[in-house]
């Protein structure tokens, strides 16, 4: 019997009895009984020590990061997390609960999002956060969905300096109500090229999209490209763990900020889970044009204070075909991590991660550069990763490095003909200096 | 209780990040932020309390009854999360060479052919992140296939009034527009009506079957002919694929896309609303057609298979939910093929065995046949005591369990949609009947002890239409 059923036969007996049934068979009547199937053709079922076993088996084949140094980012990334953070967000009352739809009893998970929408809002320096999408990508998707729905204009300008994955998403999307996408280029230093974004801005513009730090590690500047994009809506992927060194998008013109929450910690989980953030400017007609659940604060009957989700005539189970998304599921659990994360380790220790991540930076690519094998690509400046051109063998590199216990950098090669000869190094608070030595002492041999 | 904010005191430190131990950089002021964010300033213990405190507002799987209709609120396994937990799943890098992660690979394209077998499906990807976002998948896939033939007029796409609360909204993301399709008096997709809407404009059919009245649609095989006779294709909604694992599948009964929900079926946790997962699977005609990358194996290794000529695109970044998967497939192994049908026969011998108890108290519509994993009652009959259905699952609250669905589907009045699931015991049924009865006979004698419920719970019942005209969104 299955560890997860409790039927005992004494109680299959009853059941049927009180249903006036001869079998359980009989209940599938209404399946044409032309396609019934009587089996499927899997395995028998598992004990728990087998499963763990075998699935432990596998998870050992893989090489992680408490065997190996990371050296890799480009939207994911090896930070460090706080013990706390998945002893707390492990707790089942959390993690086992839904959607909060009955808010009597869901205001530890109404609270905790309320929460969060808060602290998104200060550390991107925007007005409103929904309580979450499903990550970086997805959210960017569904922010140029929302610009042309605001503006109903349907031509976008994306930056080329955006992760490559995010501009292949955008496009999916935006093939349903076909916005046309044109791309802006970039300048030596790595950001976009403001001559490039002022002469394709036009009054047909639903958006500009710009990413900060870029998928380049370069940090745009998000000022200069407020200036140009005037009666346009300014979309601005961010990575939140630069932002407790780096200026809030908000302070600086964006209209919309958004991207994958994995930073604050999340594990990089192979790519996901992690979730992504939305925040907009504050504004009460652009709030309505907002895609996902969003918490807000009232009372009970008692006048005691309590949170609900709240705007849900924007949403799907209400507004049906006319809804600002089809969204539904969220990535609450992440926002969950997110927000132990940042309780944890408040303003200073943000501020910290974020010196401490483009200290190592710089200093590895000062370390990279004296092998002699690396030369910088761009010189905009950056936050915890940059490309660097090589005269290596990039793969024949990878695979010394990995002899040698690191995961070396992303090869930008395959992604575009430019970028050939390219790779983009990373380095968070999570690299020791020991790892950064044994890494240089090995290309310095190649 | 107060908000972590109120509780924050300047000066206190929840962790300290590791030393510098490079040479320290310094960033020019141009790009530094001037003021920092108002995050809460506390200790690790105070963050600790705090979020254990709030986690005690909460219901949830862990701590009862969860007959949430449509929603599939299984038992969450925790040997599944041991599994997803563990170092090689949880701390590997999606951009990995392939020769470094063959074990996650491995484990992806076993799952995918798992629920190939499952559903009858000749190709899956695992890249959506929820149903929904399935769901959208599908339809672009459907959307593309036409267009990759020059079938440029299909705009329309037919979804019949007992589908999930989320089809409509999909085929509109996907620039189509939602056809609504009545049911019948058995529940049915109308069929006489269905010959009506079909033209050449169809796109195709979202079904949800069993649908949202807990009904297996008996005349799927017809629809199936009238929708492919007209061009369109049919999409499968998978989220009550917890009815029929082992009993049927979507690819024999004609359908051409499908896609599941591995947080209901497959007993990974809801997370408060997410993560998910919700893979799709398609037949062969539309493999071409899927996002990429899928997972292939070629000569004993897993690679990502970037192929498909068609492909629509991403969905979103990297492969998918991954440590859901894990979760996913760490139950198939443990339920395996016979374990899995017995899931069902126990979910749908639970929902019949609930009807039948429950429909000694309260009307029960569209019950002369078996229903499958989830069954719809109506509370109509009370509103005469002044008694809505919202007023009798907020007395539920009191009585220390989850209430069902309410309010859907729309077709039905004041109702109830009630999933039990396969995991809940006759002894836990019972209890539940007897609570509905205990407020059905409350409901007739005292109907305001329902309509100021609940009385008992952290917060009470809480006003909508305030959070929603004095928006306050955040703490400030």
């Amino acid at each position: 019997m299955e560890p997860y059923i409790p039927h005992t036969d004494q109680d299959l007996k009853e059941m049927l009895e009180t249903i006036d049934v001869e079998n359980v068979e009989s209940l599938f009547s209404t399946i044409p009984s032309e396609k019934v199937i009587n089996s499927i053709d899997l395995p028998n079922g598992m004990d728990e020590f087998n499963v763990l076993s075998k699935l432990r088996k596998m998870a050992l084949t893989n090489a992680s990061a408490d065997k190996y140094a990371f050296f890799i980012g480009g939207g994911i990334y090896n930070h460090v997390i706080p013990s706390a953070v998945n002893q707390i967000a492990s707790r089942g009352d959390f993690y086992t609960a839904y959607t909060p739809y009955q808010a009597e009893v869901s205001q530890g998970t109404l609270q905790s999002l309320f929460e969060f929408q808060t602290m998104i809002c200060e550390i991107t320096g925007m007005g409103i956060a929904n309580a979450s999408m499903y990550d970086g990508a997805s959210s960017l998707a569904e922010a140029v969905l929302m610009a042309s729905r605001y503006t109903q204009k349907y031509r976008m300008l994306v930056a080329d300096t955006i992760h490559p994955e995010y501009i292949e998403t955008v496009k999916t999307y935006v093939a349903g109500p076909k916005i046309e996408i044109e791309k802006i280029s970039h300048d030596s230093d790595g950001k976009i090229s403001l001559k490039d974004l002022k002469s394709k801005i036009d009054d047909k513009t639903s958006c500009v999209v710009v990413q900060y730090p870029n998928f380049y590690g370069v940090i745009e500047d998000l000022k200069s490209i407020r200036g140009i994009s005037k009666d346009v809506i300014l979309i601005v992927v961010s990575n939140p763990i630069s932002l407790g060194i780096l200026e809030a998008p908000g302070k600086l013109g964006a209209d919309v900020v958004v991207g994958d929450g994995q930073t604050l910690g999340i594990s990089m989980n192979f790519g996901g889970p992690s979730f992504g953030f939305f925040a907009i400017r504050e504004d009460t007609k652009f709030v309505r044009t907002m895609p996902g659940r969003i918490i807000g604060e009232t009372v009970d009957v008692d006048g005691k204070r309590g949170f609900v989700m709240t705007l849900q005539a924007r949403e799907q189970h209400i507004r049906r075909e006319k809804a600002t998304s089809n969204i539904c599921s969220n990535h609450a659990l992440g926002t969950l991590y997110a927000s132990i994360y940042l309780s944890l380790v408040g303003p200073k220790g943000l501020k910290e991660i974020g010196e401490l991540n483009i200290s190592k930076s710089h200093y590895l690519l000062k370390r990279l550069e004296k092998t002699g094998h690396f030369v910088r690509a761009f010189s905009g400046e950056f936050f915890n990763e940059f490309v660097v051109k090589t005269d290596l063998d990039i793969s024949k590199m990878k695979k010394v490095l990995f002899k040698n216990g690191i995961i070396g950098p992303l090869d930008l090669s395959k992604a575009n003909d430019s970028m050939k000869g390219h790779v983009l190094f990373c380095a968070t608070e999570s690299n020791t200096s020991e790892e950064i030595e044994k890494l240089i002492s090995v290309l310095e041999v190649m | 209780m107060e908000l972590i904010f109120e509780i924050s005191t300047a000066g206190r430190r929840g962790f300290i990040p590791p030393k510098l131990d490079v040479d320290s950089y310094n960033l020019s002021d141009e790009f530094k932020r001037a003021v920092p964010p108002k995050l809460p300033e506390l200790t690790e213990g105070d963050v600790v309390r705090h979020y254990t405190n709030l986690s005690r507002l909460n219901y949830a799987v862990d701590i009862g009854f969860y007959p949430l209709g449509s929603c599939t609120m299984k038992y969450n396994p925790k040997l599944n999360e041991s599994a997803a937990a563990f170092d090689g799943f949880s701390k590997i890098h999606p951009y990995q060479d392939e020769n470094t992660v063959q074990g996650a690979l491995e484990l992806m394209y076993n799952l995918q052919e798992a629920l190939k077998i499952m559903s009858g499906m000749d190709a899956m990807t695992l890249q959506p992140a929820a149903g929904a976002h399935g769901e959208y998948t599908g339809v672009a896939v459907i959307r593309a296939y036409h267009e990759h033939k020059k079938d440029f007029e299909r705009d329309e796409m037919i979804i019949p009034d007992s589908a999930h609360g989320t089809n409509p909204a999909t085929a509109t993301m996907n620039g189509y527009k939602a056809i609504e399709i009545k049911s019948d008096k058995n529940g049915m997709v109308d069929i006489d009506e269905l010959k009506k809407i079909v033209n050449p404009h169809t796109a195709g059919i979202m079904l949800t079957n069993p649908n949202t009245l807990g009904l297996f649609d008996e005349n799927v095989l017809q629809i199936s002919k009238i929708i492919h006779d007209a061009g369109g294709l049919l999409y499968y909604d998978g989220a009550n694929f917890n009815a029929i694992m082992g009993k049927a599948r979507p690819g024999d009964l004609g359908f051409d896309v499908v896609h599941f929900n591995l947080h209901k079926t497959f007993s990974t946790p809801h997370g408060m609303g997410g993560p998910g997962a919700g893979p799709i699977g398609v037949k062969k005609f539309l493999e071409s057609f899927l996002p990429v990358p899928t997972v292939g194996k070629k000569d004993e290794k897993y690679f990502l298979d970037y192929s498909h000529k068609n492909t629509i695109g991403r969905v979103r970044s990297f492969y998918g939910n991954f440590s859901v998967l894990v979760r996913a497939y760490a139950y198939i192994l443990t339920m395996g093929g016979d374990g899995l049908k017995r899931a069902s026969e126990m979910a749908v011998l639970n929902a019949n065995y609930l009807r039948a108890k429950i429909s000694k108290t309260l009307e029960v519509p569209y019950d002369t046949k078996p229903c499958m994993h989830e069954f719809v009652a109506t509370t109509e009959p009370l509103l005469g005591y002044g008694v809505k259905a919202l007023d009798f699952v907020k007395r539920m609250l009191d009585y220390g369990v989850h209430p069902p669905t309410v309010y859907f589907p729309l077709i039905v009045h004041e109702d109830l949609m009630i999933e039990p699931t396969e995991t809940e015991s006759k002894m836990t049924l019972d209890k539940f009947v007897e609570i509905v009865e205990k407020i059905a006979k409350e409901a007739k004698e005292n109907p305001k002890l329902l309509q100021e419920a609940p009385h008992i719970t952290p917060v009470r019942r809480l006003d909508d239409v305030r959070a929603a005209k004095q928006l306050i969104l955040r703490w400030k």
